[in-house]
């Protein structure tokens, strides 16, 4: 029987081979429907700006500041967030929960590469025409709001790492509450609840100086805060060089942790799989 | 030489939920779930050889798919032993997904919205395909199932039966050395099934392929297998020559005469099962198979005859037919 050699390239050099022709291919796709993926972006940018407007009156109305937040401030803000959202959007367990309920995974287990890797592949890929139409939605916001952005070179270089953190930490956390649908083939409640937590403690439905000082702490816990507040407090914060690189590090420590409780639900989940369908 | 493909005792048992229809049921299910035990598939064996091509023969819920399954590694084995050029395929090693293909007539795993040739290039950079490898074996795939003007279509514009061809030729483009075709032919037409058939043999020839075959259509079997597993209720109940199937299940003969007179009564030779004008077809015992052919030729006026096992089909129909009586 014959069989083809191996690329020659060693295991690293073949992975990245593959995330750049699979990112290659998710632009392809993403350009294909521009028109949805813009109506789809424009749809997203609602949630921040109901919350601009919102808080920006109630600046407005108390003096000019809300716990120390200017409206200027908070515009910043709420632009960054649109950007840091655009970055961690990630296949989410309803994508899992279809993916096994429907039988595809297993077009995608018979492939030598683990799943996950092509989900972070295509949503990296994703993000390109993503942030390339946000950009003159930004342009708006801006001349409309009127920002207060005061940003030094280091700050945007921890920016860019932290996005992709961030994208890394929610992919981990979202594929592992995806997994679950092995056991209960409805995982959507459960994801609620992390939409919840995550709307409270990750600085997404308000900036977390905002809330009440115990959510705060038990924020500090939680994977939540280094996927939004992070990120956009990069920007718009006045964190020092120890904070910044002590926000990259937490990062690291909760996507290694995200990274662990995936392989370790995989390893069982894996074993229920009855490839239902196809 | 080791088999390409070794199965000893093989069992897969599903607890499937299950319960009466209606409100009362369903509330009672939520309290206390009933499951029921399904043996899907029921100690099977067999082994085949590396290059061998075998028809895997059953009706529906046969176990077929269960099998196949198993052996490429999507479902873990209940208990028994399979193993697949060596390789335990539940571990799902990479060096042995590189070695194997699950062709799904009724799976689509190319990207929808973009030409076949992007989802190709994809296929490369999963399996490590040398570049220039890739490009000789996908040029020569294309070629082989003339694909050549449809691969840089977007995929959901192409036809049933072109979907599937260029899907075939996405699943084999790392050269698989064992090959797992479920129902590869299903809702095709009759052109594009032999299309396929010739391709599966001349794929086979060219790389020394050991190809496993499920299919509803006996046309497939019969041009491709020498050899057929037939399983039913998840248990074998053949493994055989193709030809051995009718010899072993049917008791019986189909003796076809064409007649100078068709209307002439020939209930007395056998059971008359089909009349065309002077086209007369007979089902005899097949014990009595040449004393009937003596008989007819010295007694009636016969232009032409022909003596034949009877179809595949309906010997396929009376195994197990045969099974769920027993």
């Amino acid at each position: 029987m014959s069989m083809l050699p191996l690329a020659q390239e060693g295991r690293l050099r073949s992975l990245a081979d593959f995330y750049l022709t699979t990112i290659r291919t998710a632009i392809q796709q993403q350009f294909q429907y521009r028109a949805a993926t813009y109506m789809y972006l424009v749809g997203m940018v609602a949630e921040p700006v109901i919350y601009l407007v919102v808080w920006s009156t109630i600046a407005d109305q108390s003096g000019g500041t809300v716990g120390g937040l200017t409206a200027g401030e908070f515009a910043a803000y709420y632009i960054v967030w649109t950007l840091v959202r655009t970055m961690n959007i990630v296949f989410t367990p309803y994508g899992w929960e279809e993916r096994i309920r429907e039988g595809e995974l297993s077009g995608q287990l018979l492939r030598p590469l683990h799943p996950i890797h092509y989900d972070l592949a295509w949503f990296a890929g994703g993000k390109v025409p993503w942030v390339l139409f946000y950009l003159p939605i930004a342009v708006v916001l801006t001349l409309v709001f009127n920002p207060t952005f005061d940003v030094r070179p280091l700050e945007i270089a921890v920016f860019a790492i932290a996005v992709w953190g961030a994208y890394l930490i929610r992919s981990f956390y979202q594929s592992a509450l995806g997994l679950i649908t092995f056991w209960t083939t409805r995982v959507g409640a459960l994801f609620q609840l992390y939409i919840t937590l995550e709307l409270l403690l990750s600085g997404r439905l308000v900036p977390l100086t905002l809330m009440p000082e115990w959510v705060q702490t038990v924020a500090w816990f939680l994977p939540f805060r280094w996927t939004f507040y992070f990120p956009i407090q990069t920007l718009v914060g006045d964190l020092s060089n120890e904070q910044l690189l002590g926000g990259l590090a937490m990062q690291v420590l909760w996507t290694l942790i995200g990274i662990g409780l995936f392989s370790l639900v995989w390893r069982h989940a894996i074993r229920r799989y009855t490839a239902v369908g196809n | 030489m080791d088999s390409a493909v070794h199965v000893a005792d093989l069992r897969k048992i599903f607890d499937v939920p299950e319960r009466e229809a209606g409100l009362k049921s369903a509330t009672k299910s939520l309290v206390r779930r009933k499951t029921k035990e399904v043996r899907a598939v029921d100690g099977i064996s067999f082994d085949i050889a590396p290059g061998e091509i075998v028809g895997f023969l059953g009706p529906n819920g046969a176990g077929k798919t269960t099998t196949l399954k198993m052996l490429s590694g999507l479902l873990y084995v209940s208990s028994g032993d399979a193993h697949v050029l060596g390789y335990v395929p539940s571990k799902r090693e990479r060096d042995f997904l590189r070695r194997i293909a699950l062709v799904m007539g009724n799976r689509n795993q190319l990207q929808w919205d973009l030409p076949a040739l992007d989802s190709f290039e994809l296929n490369r950079s999963i399996y490590r395909i040398p570049r220039e490898d890739f490009l000789r074996n996908r040029d020569e795939l294309i070629e082989l199932l003339e694909v050549g003007d449809l691969v840089r279509k977007p995929v959901r514009q192409l036809s049933l039966g072109e979907r599937m061809k260029v899907e075939i030729v996405g699943s084999l483009l790392h050269q698989p050395q064992v090959l797992f075709l479920d129902e590869p032919t299903i809702g095709l037409d009759v052109t594009m099934q032999k299309r396929i058939r010739t391709f599966v043999a001349e794929y086979r020839q060219r790389h020394g392929a050991t190809v496993m075959l499920t299919s509803h259509y006996m046309a497939d079997v019969e041009a491709l297998c020498e050899r057929v597993v037939v399983i039913h209720h998840g248990r074998i109940l053949f493994d055989g020559k193709l030809g051995a199937l009718s010899n072993t299940f049917a008791a019986w003969k189909t003796i076809t005469a064409a007649m100078e007179n068709g209307s002439s009564d020939l209930s007395s030779y056998g059971e008359v099962i089909h009349r065309d004008g002077d086209l007369v077809t007979l089902r005899v015992p097949k014990a009595e198979t040449a004393r009937v052919t003596a008989r007819l030729l010295a007694e009636q006026e016969v232009l032409d005859l022909n003596v034949e096992d009877p179809p595949i089909e309906d010997v396929i129909e009376l195994v197990f037919a045969q099974e769920n009586r027993t």
